[in-house]
């Protein structure tokens, strides 16, 4: 089957433990997980986790029902990229010194769209939020006009298109279950 | 009522006995000795029983959940008494056991710092439990043994570990009891689909060639009744796996035997022949299975689960249906039509025939040289009026218990499953009969398995627990010499056993025990072993060269069933 690119956000209960829990289902199936990231989400005491790995259709419908099976998991699910509105962060650390000399950024500036964030005598540091593609494009960039002094590009994050909002559904399920135990 | 004020130590054993706890297995040691010194002023509420190794007590809370149905309970202390409880947590894990595994752990301030005796113990069991917590404050102790509780036993089943520090056993908080029965991130039972039930009952009303497969999830559900009923009005041939043994008399007409690897002909064979295959509370292990590219091509197939991490896990699923099948079995035979399968059941017969010729008729009935496995199991099986419950170990014992005995009541065979335990038996026999004290208990081990948990004789001995033990002395690795001698050119590589005294060592323990090398002998010495309940270990003397058939060698195709030399 074929691999691809899946994006799985897991919505927990703020517990101690939970991504080590998490990172063992995707481990014991050796998946390398490619990126992740971890917040707080907009309702209080509910935790987002957005991890991207690639394998294949099979396997991700099973690695979330095993990630759904956690007890303080609420709920998970996973997308490809064209279910998502996502984003990625990378900050690029350039010799202060070189990029003068070569005389290119109001180019890079304008042609990637990016934003230096701190300049000083020693190094300027840049700033671009995009796909991993676009900020991959910069940093080919960089390396071959001046070189980077450090690179570091954030986890994916991601927000899905779709009308459903599974995580408020899936608590709107669960309360009305309590309503009907308790009754 | 006013809430009280109570040590940490003194609300567990509170909590427990909230939950209906009344008998804890264990060993304590110094991360732990508060919640015993607690233990010690509940003396006359709880049975406390003292295991010779914690491995021992995880075993014993096990046997004692699959027999009674009821959550089993081990209290250790930290650091090696808790790694030595993870075999049986693991074992629990696989095979569904709801247990609750109290764990003492170093003082709070101290973790992390490698303090005396500590281990990470949430870390190592995250993997192998339903839910581990470590529980840090006093005021925690209600709150985290509720949900243990309610995790371990509720939708499918399985272990919890509570990871007690001391500082937490030892603080005061108010203690305010509230049972657990809902957790709003946790749905133990997955609504009914209607349309699934109406698609699975269409599929087996246009079934000619049902064959239904039953797992544990039938007892783990309560749905003994459910189930014959269902398959009785549909006229469905069933199989059990090796954990649903006994979820279906073995007696009943409709009952065809065991699929898997040491399974009967029949169902196997069939397994790739009938139309309509219903898998119910079971998980198509490989063992099971065998090759998944050739497992039941030709059949639809309908999977009965309460996990839906189970459906399409191993094999693709024409209907799924979800839920409690104390509840999904009788919403689908309600919708089932009358049904007679005669010729389809009758087909079932020569595989029989074939397998009681081939391997059967010897395993039971020859009187000529040593004595076999099969011949033993079966005598004790029957001796009990097959009423008994039948523990094994792992290796040729287990196949051979889970073959020749007979099971008449429900939740009577106990046997490690999925992890394939050896050591398990002896313990969840103690286990076992902690749990169903009325009940005759009956323990088939190996040479190898019993000297992996024989200082458990030290419980029995204190305990005075009438467990039947019966030791199947080939002096070897049975099940291993088994696969060396197919698979391996007969290169019996670490399989033969020198062993001790097997006798001597009961008695050492002060429990009745007899050894039986000759057919014999056999009756006269299991009538006598089963004329009381006093503790009793039998050893059996048994062929050394004794094979477990039928076979499918693993990873192959369920119909390349190898017999033996015919
Ligand atoms: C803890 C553990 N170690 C090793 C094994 C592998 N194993 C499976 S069966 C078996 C042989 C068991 O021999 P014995 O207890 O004498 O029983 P028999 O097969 O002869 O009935 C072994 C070593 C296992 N299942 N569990």
């Amino acid at each position: 089957m074929e691999k691809k690119l899946y994006t799985v956000t897991v919505f927990s209960e703020n517990q101690v433990g939970l991504l080590n829990q998490i990172t063992i289902i995707f481990t014991r199936r050796s998946i390398n997980i490619e990126t992740l990231s971890v917040s707080p989400s907009a309702l209080p005491g509910i935790h987002k986790f957005t991890i991207t790995c690639y394998t294949d259709k099979d396997m991700i419908v099973k690695v979330v029902k095993q990630i759904d099976k956690r007890i303080d998991v609420l709920k998970s699910y996973y997308n490809v990229d064209e279910e998502l509105v996502h984003q990625e962060i990378a900050l690029y650390k350039i010799s202060s010194k070189k990029i003068l000399a070569r005389g290119i950024m109001e180019d890079l500036i304008r042609k990637h769209n990016m934003q230096v964030l701190e300049l000083n005598e020693h190094y300027v540091v840049f700033q671009k939020t995009g796909h991993h593609a676009e900020t991959q494009a910069l940093f080919d960039e960089l390396q071959t006009s001046t070189g980077v002094l450090q690179f570091i590009r954030s986890g994916r994050v991601a927000i899905t298109k779709s009308k459903i909002e599974r995580l408020s559904d899936m608590l709107a399920y669960m309360e009305e279950k309590q309503k009907q135990q308790s009754k | 009522m006013k809430p009280e004020i109570k040590t940490g130590s003194h609300a567990l054993m509170h909590a427990l006995l909230e939950e209906g706890v009344e008998t804890i297995f264990g060993y304590p040691g110094g991360a732990i000795i508060p919640v015993f010194d607690a233990l010690y002023d509940y003396h006359d509420r709880v049975k406390y029983v003292l295991t010779r190794h914690e491995q021992g007590a995880a075993h014993a809370a096990e046997g004692y959940a699959r027999v009674s149905g009821k959550v089993g309970v081990a209290i250790v202390t930290s650091g090696p008494a808790a790694t030595n409880t993870i075999t049986g947590i693991a074992d629990a894990m696989l095979d569904n056991t709801p247990i609750v595994v109290i764990t003492g752990q170093v003082g709070s301030s101290l973790l992390g710092t490698d303090a005396f005796q500590e281990t990470d113990v949430i870390s190592i069991t995250q993997p192998i439990t339903k839910w581990s917590y470590q529980i840090r404050r006093a005021e925690d102790v209600a709150w985290a043994v509720s949900r243990a509780f309610y995790i371990a036993r509720s939708g499918r089943p399985g272990p919890v570990v509570l990871d007690f520090t001391k500082d937490a056993q030892l603080g005061k908080a108010e203690f305010k009891y509230e049972p657990c029965n809902f957790i709003r991130s946790y749905l133990p039972y997955p609504d009914l689909q209607i349309e699934s039930i109406e698609a699975a009952a269409a599929i087996i009303n246009g079934a000619k060639k049902p064959l239904a497969i039953v797992g544990q999830g039938v007892v783990l559900g309560s749905a003994e009744k459910e189930l014959v009923a269902m398959l009785e009005k549909a006229d469905i041939p069933a199989a059990c796996t090796l954990l649903g043994l006994s979820a279906i008399s073995s007696e009943h007409p409709l009952f065809k035997g065991m699929v898997g690897m040491h399974g009967n002909l029949g169902p196997n064979i069939k397994t790739n022949d009938c139309d309509v295959l219903i898998a119910i509370g079971m998980r198509f292990d490989d063992r099971v299975t065998g090759d998944l590219k050739t497992y039941a091509k030709q059949a639809k197939i309908i999977h009965f689960d309460i996990d839906p991490a189970e459906i399409n896990k191993n094999v693709k699923v024409d209907v799924s249906v979800l839920g409690d099948v104390k509840e999904s079995i009788p919403a689908i035979t309600a919708k089932l039509n009358k049904a007679n399968h005669q010729a389809w059941k009758d087909e079932f017969l020569p595989y029989e025939e074939k397998e009681y010729n081939a391997v059967i008729k010897k395993e039971l009935t020859s009187s000529e040289g040593k004595i076999k496995m099969g011949e033993v199991i079966r005598k004790v099986s029957e001796a009990t009026n097959n009423q008994a419950v039948c523990v094994t170990d792992v290796g040729q014992n287990q196949m051979m218990g889970a073959r020749y005995f007979k099971y008449k009541n429900t939740r009577s065979l106990i046997t490690s499953g999925g992890l394939g335990t050896m050591g398990f038996g002896l313990p969840a026999a103690i286990g076992a009969k902690f749990g169903a004290p009325n009940r005759t208990v009956c323990c088939f081990v190996g040479d190898g398995g019993i000297q992996m948990t024989i200082q458990e004789f030290g419980t029995i001995m204190q305990e005075k627990l009438g467990v039947k033990l019966i030791i199947l002395n080939n002096n070897f690795l049975g099940m291993v010499r088994q696969w060396q001698e197919m698979f391996q050119n007969e290169r019996y590589s670490s399989t033969p056993m020198q062993n001790p005294n097997f006798v001597a060592i009961a008695q050492a323990y002060n429990i009745e025990s007899r050894l039986v090398t000759k057919h014999t002998d056999l009756d006269e010495a299991i009538a006598d072993m089963l004329s009381d309940d006093r503790p009793y270990v039998l050893v059996v003397d048994v062929e050394q060269n004794g094979m477990v058939y039928p076979m499918i060698p693993a990873g192959t195709c369920v119909t390349n069933v190898l017999l033996g030399d015919e």
